[in-house]
């Protein structure tokens, strides 16, 4: 009889210190050398991460009250203006919000990675002045330790797959996914693919609304189904999408992040984003689970697509498998270019493996989603209409 | 004798000439070139240039004479370690295949002897971990 495993069943291992757990990596061995069956009775949790460029990473802060107090309308850190239309002391700083002193070379990622590594950060605050706040601007220092609360709200990260990046015009384009030569001069590429989370459980059984993640170095939760969730996009006959696809919105506390698994990054000509480390761990209740999670490179395809088009719909060179792009040459056209990833597989590993750890140490317990996402969800692109025509 | 590694930028008008030789024969230098990219449009080279020091800078100024851009102080590109996230985006751009990240370790690894200095990785690494040191 196929064996089963409850979630209640995976934590009193770990309880334990009994699970067995194994990386997105070392299960493809595994199944090889085994099967899916003896590899299901085996493993009890396997482990995925990744470390890419996410742009929809931000964090929320609470200040404190000053005295008197100040109801702050306007907010500067480290002259990164975060957003601060809520409440009196609450804000929220941006990754991709620029310094208005510092332009592209400092952004709100790098305020986050500050405040992460425990560096002292400059606040600057506008109000109106009320009753209640009457205060009317303040200059002051913060830092992690002094906040009531700081924690990163990402609207979407974890990107389930990607695309390839080529640029087939004369010119050299510098975009989100790197320097793209002309001519097709090189391809970029962003994702762990065999070790990136949802591309490990394809359809989302054990990974959904209150999952418990690493994020950052910390632990964290994933919070909602990320924005641009894209579940009906085409899929391999894996169930592996071929092309962006779900999406995660996570949370986590950012007092407990290190800065080893969470950077700023600034891409030339385009401003500044967040590598984040986000790793989920897979329960393996079933054969079901092992199947999908012992993918490897050479059953996973991302879309090429001509990045020098102005479009939203862009024209694209077919598919590659990520064996492929990784072994830094692919062919268009007959013509042999040269691959870039631009997401860290080193760090993917790293994060992967300290999962593992936390698990096997009985650090770190899977948890239930507390409801699923839907698969039946579309992605809409936005439309250029006057009021009668929506 | 003395050695010195020089970057050699050739507009469209100096591509033809035969400067190589003339370092050679009228300067009595012993050029040594490392990587050379020359296109229609314009041309690098780097080399390391032995010889005694006087006729190294005679040499030089023969070059610049060429209308020839020297870069005499030569610039060295470091990659810091402690930096870098492995990401590997700096890869993409870099032609002669100095910089280097694969199925190893996954790793960036860096060949100082390929660098051709073009500079294309310095503002396509993300990190701010590549720069170059004069």
């Amino acid at each position: 009889m196929a064996v089963k495993k409850t979630y209640e069943e995976i934590n009193e291992k770990i309880r334990r210190g009994e699970a067995v757990v194994v990386t997105a990596e070392e299960i493809i061995d595994i199944v090889e050398d085994e099967g899916v069956a003896k590899a299901t009775e085996k493993v009890d949790v396997i482990t995925t991460g990744t470390f890419g460029p996410m742009c929809s990473t931000g964090a929320f802060i609470n200040f404190g009250h000053s005295d008197p107090p100040i109801k702050m309308t306007k907010v500067w850190l480290n002259d990164v203006p975060a957003y601060a239309g809520l409440a009196a002391v609450d804000a929220y700083i941006g990754a991709t919000e620029l310094s208005e002193t510092q332009g592209m070379a400092y952004g709100g990622a790098h305020v986050i990675e500050d405040l992460i590594a425990g560096k002292n950060i400059r606040l600057e605050s506008e109000a109106y002045g009320t009753d209640c706040y009457p205060r009317k601007d303040i200059v002051t220092y913060i830092n992690k330790d002094v906040l009531n609360e700081a924690y990163l709200f990402n609207p979407r990260n974890a990107y389930q797959n990607y695309a390839v990046a080529v640029n087939a015009s004369a010119r050299i384009m510098y975009t989100y996914m790197g320097t793209l030569l002309p001519r097709l001069g090189n391809a970029t590429y962003c994702s762990a693919s065999q070790l990136s989370p949802l591309i490990n459980d394809p359809f989302y059984r054990t990974i959904g609304i209150g999952t418990r993640i690493f994020v950052g170095g910390a632990q964290g939760y994933v919070a909602w189904q990320g924005t641009q969730f894209n579940p009906v996009q085409t899929r391999g006959g894996n169930g592996v999408p071929v092309a962006p696809a779900g999406t995660l919105a996570l949370i986590g506390n950012l007092k407990g992040m290190d800065t080893e698994f969470i950077r700023a990054a600034s891409f030339h000509n385009y401003g500044t984003t967040m590598f984040v480390g986000v790793g989920v761990p897979i329960p393996v209740l079933d054969e079901d689970v092992v199947l999908k999670a012992s993918v490897k490179d050479e059953d996973i395809y991302a879309t090429i697509i001509d990045y020098s088009v102005p479009q939203r719909s862009k024209p694209n060179f077919g598919r590659v498998s990520y064996a492929e792009l990784r072994s830094g040459k692919i062919e268009i056209n007959g013509k042999k270019i040269r691959t870039a990833p631009i997401s860290s597989y080193n760090k993917a590993r790293k994060i992967a493996a300290t999962l593992k750890e936390w698990i096997k140490e009985g650090k770190f317990f899977v948890q239930r989603p507390v409801e699923n996402f839907p698969l039946d969800h579309t992605f809409k692109p936005l439309e250029i209409v006057t009021e009668e025509e929506i | 004798m003395a050695k010195k590694k020089i970057v050699l930028h050739f507009p469209e008008e100096s591509i033809e000439k035969p400067v190589t030789y003339h370092l050679v024969k009228d300067f009595d230098l012993m050029p040594n070139i490392l990587r050379a990219r020359i296109d229609e449009n314009e041309g690098t080279l780097v080399m390391d240039l032995e010889g005694p020091a006087e006729q190294i800078k005679k040499g030089i100024a023969f070059l610049q004479d060429q209308n020839i851009g020297v870069q005499e102080a030569i610039k060295d590109i470091i990659v810091d370690q402690d930096q870098c996230v492995d990401c590997g985006s700096c890869i993409g751009v870099c032609r002669p295949g100095a910089l280097t990240i694969g199925p190893a370790d996954w790793r960036l690894g860096f060949d100082h002897e390929k660098c051709v200095f073009c500079e294309l990785c310095i503002n396509t690494c993300p990190v701010k971990a590549i720069k170059v040191q004069f």
